[in-house]
Order: C-alpha cells, then sequence, then structure tokens
C-alpha cells in the first residue's frame, strides 16, 4: 500500500512539472493520429481491394490449387463414383480456406487419406487473398471474428459457465474422435483426427463450421455460436489445468498405457530379476584363515 | 561329497519295464564341484566394510524417502487448486516418487546384502522320491475303504442316490431362484425392451443442451447427437420428471444421432421413404453388437463406427453393417417436422434398439 502511495507521489509531482503539458498534448495529438491513419483510410481501401484480392487470389489459386480441384474450383471427380482427386469448393467460403491452406494442410503434398498440418506454404495476404477468391465462387461460412471463439469478454463467473457447458457439449460431440481430451485418434482407412492441443480457437471454429475432409459440420443450426465457443474454451481450459495424476504419456489412453507398462514396466522387471539371478564378481584370491 | 551315486536307492516297485536296465555306475565319473571361488567381500575386509557401508546407506535412503514421503503428504495441496511440479500434480508426483524409491530402496539393499555378504557356498542336496512311502499309501487307502465300508453307503444305494439328489437339489434350484430375483420384478416383463420413450410427435433435441432442432437450420454434413425432448422436462413442454434408475434407462435407450445427407445419397429400406426430412435421417445412437453408443461419424463416406469393435454402418443406405461384428443395421427413428418447422417422432423406433437378446425376433 504503501509503495502504491509513493509511485502515485511521483507521478503527481512529475505531472506539475513545467514540460508535462506540452507531453500531454503531443501523446494526445499522436493517438488521434494513429487512429485516424488506422481506421479512416483502411475502409475506403479495403473496399478498393476486394476485387484486386479476389483477382490475385484466382492467380494464386490456378497456380497451387487448380490442378485438383479445377480451374473453377468445380472439382476434379475420378473415374471411381463418388471419389475425386478434389472436391468442389463452391460454398466452402472463406473459412474453409483459412483452415485449409492457414494451418498448411492445403495444398496438400501427396494425395492420401489424411491431410496433416504442416508448414504452411503462403503469406498471410495470400491466404486471405485466395479465401476472398473462393469466397466469390459461391456463399459460405466466412473467417469468424475473434470475439466468435473468445471468453476474453465474459466475466470469471461466465467464464466457469462456459467452460462446463463446452466440456459437456465436447464430450457428446466430440470424443467420438477426438478422444477424451483432445489427444486425437485413428479413424478408418489410414486417417486419423487430429489432436485439438495447441490448436488455435480460430483453426477449431473453422472446423467445426466446415468440416474438413471426413469431419462431420458443426454449423450454426447443430451447435449455436455460442456453443462452440464454449467447446474452445474448454480445450483451452484442458491446456492449463495441470497433469494432476502425472504423466498422461500422450493422452492416447489404453493403447499408449498398456505399450508403456508391457514394454518398460515389465522389461524392467525381467531386467531387475535377470540382475539378481546373475553372478557377482569372484575373485581369485583365497580366504586367509584367521 | 562322495564320487559314486550307488547309495541312492531305487525307488519301490519299479516295474517300469520300458527304461534301460539300470547300471551300477556312472560310466563317466562324476567331477564332483569345481573350488569354489570367494567374492571380495569374502577375502577383503575393506570390500566387506564397503559393502555394508553400501547397504545401511540404502536402508537409511529407505528411511528418509518414507519421511519424505510423509512430509509432501501434508505439503501439498490438493482437491481445487494443485500445486504443480512442471505442469504435474507435485502431491501425486512426490508421492510417488518418495514411496517407489522407499520400496525400492529397501529390496535393493536386501538382495545388496544377499549377494555381497550372507555366506556363499556351494550347497548340494539329494532329491528324493516325489511319492509318499508304500506304507503310507497303503494306510490311506484302507482306511478311506474302511470309512466307506462303515458308512454303507456302497451297500445302500437308496440313501447313496438320495443323498446325491438332496445336496444338487437342495444348493441348486434355491440359488437359481434367488439369482432370477436379482432382476427387479417389473424387468422380467421383457416386451420393455422393445419401447422407449420415444413416442409420437416427440421433439429430437440436441444432447446435454436440450434445445429443439430447426429442421430449416440443418446442413448438410452435419452431425447431430440427439435425445428425446421428454429427458430435458420443462414447464413448457409438460413431460414429467425423471429420476433414478428409469431417467437412465430412458436416456440409454433413447440416444440418437441425427445427420443430413444430399437426398440424393439416402437409399431407403422399402416403406421408409417417407422416414426423412429432406435428407435429414436419424438412428439409434446404440450399437446393435453390445451396445456401446456410436458417433464416430465420416460425413464424406456416410459411415458411422463403432469404437467398441469396429461394426460400421452405412447411414445412407439404411445404417446397414457394412463391417464388424454387428449382426443387424442400427434401427431407424421415423421423423417429421411439426408446424414450428422442428424436429419430431413420427413414432417409436419399429424394432428393438440396441444389442441381441433371445426373445427379440419373437417380438
Amino acid at each position: 500500500m504503501r509503495l502504491l502511495n509513493r509511485t502515485a507521489g511521483r507521478l503527481s509531482r512529475h505531472r506539475r512539472g513545467p514540460l508535462a503539458g506540452l507531453a500531454v498534448l503531443l501523446l494526445g495529438l499522436l493517438i488521434s493520429g494513429s487512429l485516424y491513419t488506422a481506421f479512416a483510410p483502411a475502409q475506403a481501401q479495403s473496399q478498393a481491394s476486394e476485387t484486386e484480392k479476389i483477382a490475385q487470389g484466382k492467380e494464386l489459386f490456378l497456380a497451387s490449387c487448380a490442378f485438383c480441384h479445377g480451374k473453377n474450383g468445380e472439382g476434379i471427380p475420378t473415374v471411381r463414383p463418388g471419389y475425386q482427386i478434389g472436391p468442389p469448393l463452391v460454398g466452402t467460403g472463406a473459412a474453409a480456406v483459412d483452415f485449409q491452406v492457414g494451418t498448411g494442410r492445403m495444398p496438400m503434398a501427396a494425395p492420401g487419406q489424411q491431410a496433416p498440418r504442416k508448414a504452411v506454404a503462403f503469406s498471410d495476404d495470400e491466404v486471405d487473398a485466395l479465401a476472398a477468391y473462393v469466397a466469390s465462387l459461391g456463399p459460405g461460412p466466412a473467417i469468424p471474428n475473434e470475439s466468435d471463439y473468445s471468453i476474453e469478454g465474459l466475466s470469471e463467473e461466465e467464464r466457469q459457465e462456459a467452460i462446463s457447458r463446452g466440456g459437456q457439449i465436447f464430450l457428446t460431440n466430440c470424443t467420438a474422435c477426438h478422444n477424451f481430451n483432445g489427444a486425437g485418434g485413428a479413424m478408418p482407412r489410414g486417417g486419423y483426427a487430429p489432436t485439438l492441443h495447441g490448436v488455435e480457437g480460430k483453426y477449431i471454429y473453422e472446423a467445426l463450421l466446415t468440416g474438413p475432409q471426413q469431419m462431420p459440420t458443426f454449423s450454426n443450426g447443430n451447435l449455436s455460436p455460442d456453443e462452440k465457443r464454449d467447446v474452445i474454451a474448454y480445450l483451452g481450459s484442458l491446456e492449463d489445468a495441470p497433469e494432476v495424476a502425472g504423466f498422461t504419456l500422450g493422452g492416447y489412453g489404453p493403447v499408449g498405457e498398456g505399450l508403456f507398462v508391457w514394454v518398460l514396466g515389465i522389461g524392467g522387471l525381467v531386467g531387475a530379476a535377470v540382475w539378481i539371478a546373475s553372478h557377482t564378481t569372484r575373485t581369485t584370491k583365497s580366504k586367509v584363515e584367521s | 561329497m562322495s564320487n559314486d551315486n550307488s547309495s541312492i536307492e531305487p525307488t519301490s516297485g519299479g516295474g517300469d519295464s520300458h527304461l534301460p536296465e539300470r547300471v551300477e555306475a556312472d560310466p563317466i565319473a562324476d567331477p564332483g564341484l569345481p573350488p569354489h571361488k570367494w567374492r571380495p567381500t569374502d577375502v577383503d575386509p575393506k570390500a566387506e566394510r564397503r559393502a555394508e557401508r553400501q547397504i545401511a546407506a540404502m536402508f537409511i535412503g529407505a528411511m528418509v524417502m518414507a519421511v519424505l514421503f510423509v512430509v509432501s503428504y501434508f505439503t501439498f495441496s490438493v482437491g481445487d487448486s494443485w500445486d504443480t511440479i512442471g505442469g504435474l500434480g507435485a502431491s501425486t508426483v512426490t508421492l510417488g516418487v518418495t514411496l517407489g524409491l522407499t520400496l525400492l530402496l529397501i529390496g535393493t539393499a536386501i538382495i545388496h546384502l544377499a549377494r555381497k555378504l550372507m555366506a556363499d557356498a556351494e550347497m548340494v542336496e539329494m532329491r528324493h522320491p516325489a511319492a509318499s512311502p508304500q506304507e503310507d499309501r497303503d494306510a490311506t487307502v484302507a482306511a478311506l475303504n474302511a470309512g466307506l465300508d462303515e458308512s454303507g453307503i456302497g451297500r445302500r444305494p437308496l440313501v447313496r442316490n438320495t443323498m446325491f439328489g438332496a445336496i444338487g437339489v437342495g444348493l441348486g434350484l434355491p440359488s437359481v431362484v434367488l439369482l432370477r430375483d436379482l432382476a427387479p420384478g417389473d424387468q422380467l416383463d421383457i416386451s420393455k425392451l422393445a419401447k422407449t420413450i420415444w413416442a409420437p410427435g416427440m421433439r429430437l433435441v440436441r444432447d446435454v443442451v436440450g434445445t429443439p432442432i430447426l429442421a430449416s437450420e440443418i446442413e448438410v454434413g452435419d452431425l447431430i447427437n440427439g435425445a428425446p425432448e421428454a429427458m430435458f422436462p420443462t414447464e413448457e413442454n409438460g413431460y414429467p420428471e425423471l429420476h433414478g434408475a428409469q431417467e437412465q434407462i430412458d436416456k440409454a435407450k433413447g440416444a440418437i444421432i441425427i445427420v443430413r445427407m444430399d437426398p440424393d445419397d439416402i437409399t431407403p429400406l422399402k416403406g421408409r421413404e417417407k422416414w426423412t426430412v429432406d435428407g435429414i435421417i436419424c438412428y439409434s445412437k446404440i450399437c446393435t453388437h453390445v451396445g456401446c453408443p456410436i458417433s464416430l461419424y465420416e460425413r464424406t463416406t456416410h459411415h458411422v463406427l463403432c469404437p467398441c469393435h469396429q461394426s460400421t454402418f452405412d447411414l445412407a443406405d439404411h445404417a446397414k453393417v457394412i463391417f464388424g461384428p454387428a449382426a443387424r443395421p442400427l434401427p431407424q427413428l421415423p421423423i417429421a417436422v411439426d408446424e414450428e418447422g422442428y424436429l419430431v417422432a413420427q413414432s417409436d423406433f419399429t424394432e428393438p434398439i440396441g444389442a441381441s437378446y433371445w426373445e427379440r425376433e419373437k417380438q
């Protein structure tokens, strides 16, 4: 308390200084000026550049995506009915592009059952341009705002409620594939549901909206935006929570734990048994009778 | 020790004619035991004292760990606010490590003691025949026969048979009847197995949150884990409150999955053409193999997979089994929309949900 008072006192002493008025004036000018440059021209510019963005996105699309998804994003089927080299992108929206390209899943390195998360191939601006182009092909879910998937604006009590409700929704809807603590799991024919640990809230929200790869969608008519936000809050709380029971071994459940026990646990016991039964050091000296 | 083994008596009553004849002495002389080699601790007093100190240090270490166990038991807080060490629960880790080391150090010290300091000399123990001496065996058989003879069971078959009967019926019958009573009376009525809480006009709601589902808001590719509205009674919907076992039973049996796919993808079974709403199709969530809840759904293939035994159902084709041990398709819930546009059930399931049972086909 005393420390606080002293600091406040020091501040007010400076406030009375001869240069204080000038400093406040300069600061005010700086803030209003930067606010103006941040907002006013930006709007005009963004409207003007929307078509440019789409044009830039189309260029990128033709170079990097059209081989599988078709020159107009119409998709390319294979001769087997129901199978495709790349699915049509009309109506998948900006959210799908931001998820797939923003997490590095697209462009795929090779065709296969799984599109794994990897290093992102495009800059943020290029991802935006691609998203704008694909969104222009047909109406689809837009990239969510931070307020959609963040619980920052809520009170402490509301946050706790959101986390516990999100936990229930997660356990009902998501654990079948993503495991009880979101560590992911195996899927049919060599695919897998990826881990949700360390995945940004925006990408989880986009995945729920768009259903990447095999995942079913959780549109706003299925899980309301608030329910999606709660699920993301629950997943965030899992990352903060301590592992009270010790090592989780990746959280994969019986498979990982069984492997650990059978290999290291039983292996250690066998090693100990071998050590107990092994010969002790012997010497060539004979005992001196005393 | 002597080098010949002629002192070992052959076992009595040896009529083993298939064995080769016994030879009096081994053709190769038994070389006996090699000369004993001493351990360093046996011949060097310094090594002996060092081993002593090592063993004592391990025992002291075990005591220290036991004290630390008690200290950490009282030091670290658990419950709502766990103390942590490197992201792990401090209490669990320290209790485990200290108690584990206590036991490990005691064990290691004892083994070290046995290997370094305990007497170390080769011993020879001669085997003896595994069977009891012949006179003991004869005496036992005689005693048994005498007992049988005195009880007269052998001579009185009526007594013997009724005794066995009384043991079988007297112990077996009551336990069978009592086991039957372990099932509560009202559940012996197996016709209940064929029914769930679903009823005509009951709304389909989202599980956990209990909100009704507007058919127009569901998009192609959506998967909804659903429940009957009666599981979420409010004053508005007027369903009675459910309690205890009945609530759990209704909840387990009423669980559903709702998916929407392109209507052209669906191949309806004959008579089920009107059971869907514009590509929205609803099935029991309970696997028909042994009743695990399933919702591992692949949007692109319309397959739903049971995590327990990998039974796979094709939801686009009346949920027929395409892989795994399940014998029957998932029961389909006929659905419609009410005047407000919410999804409702047309009726209960038309067949028993979940795992098979003996009387299933008769119902």
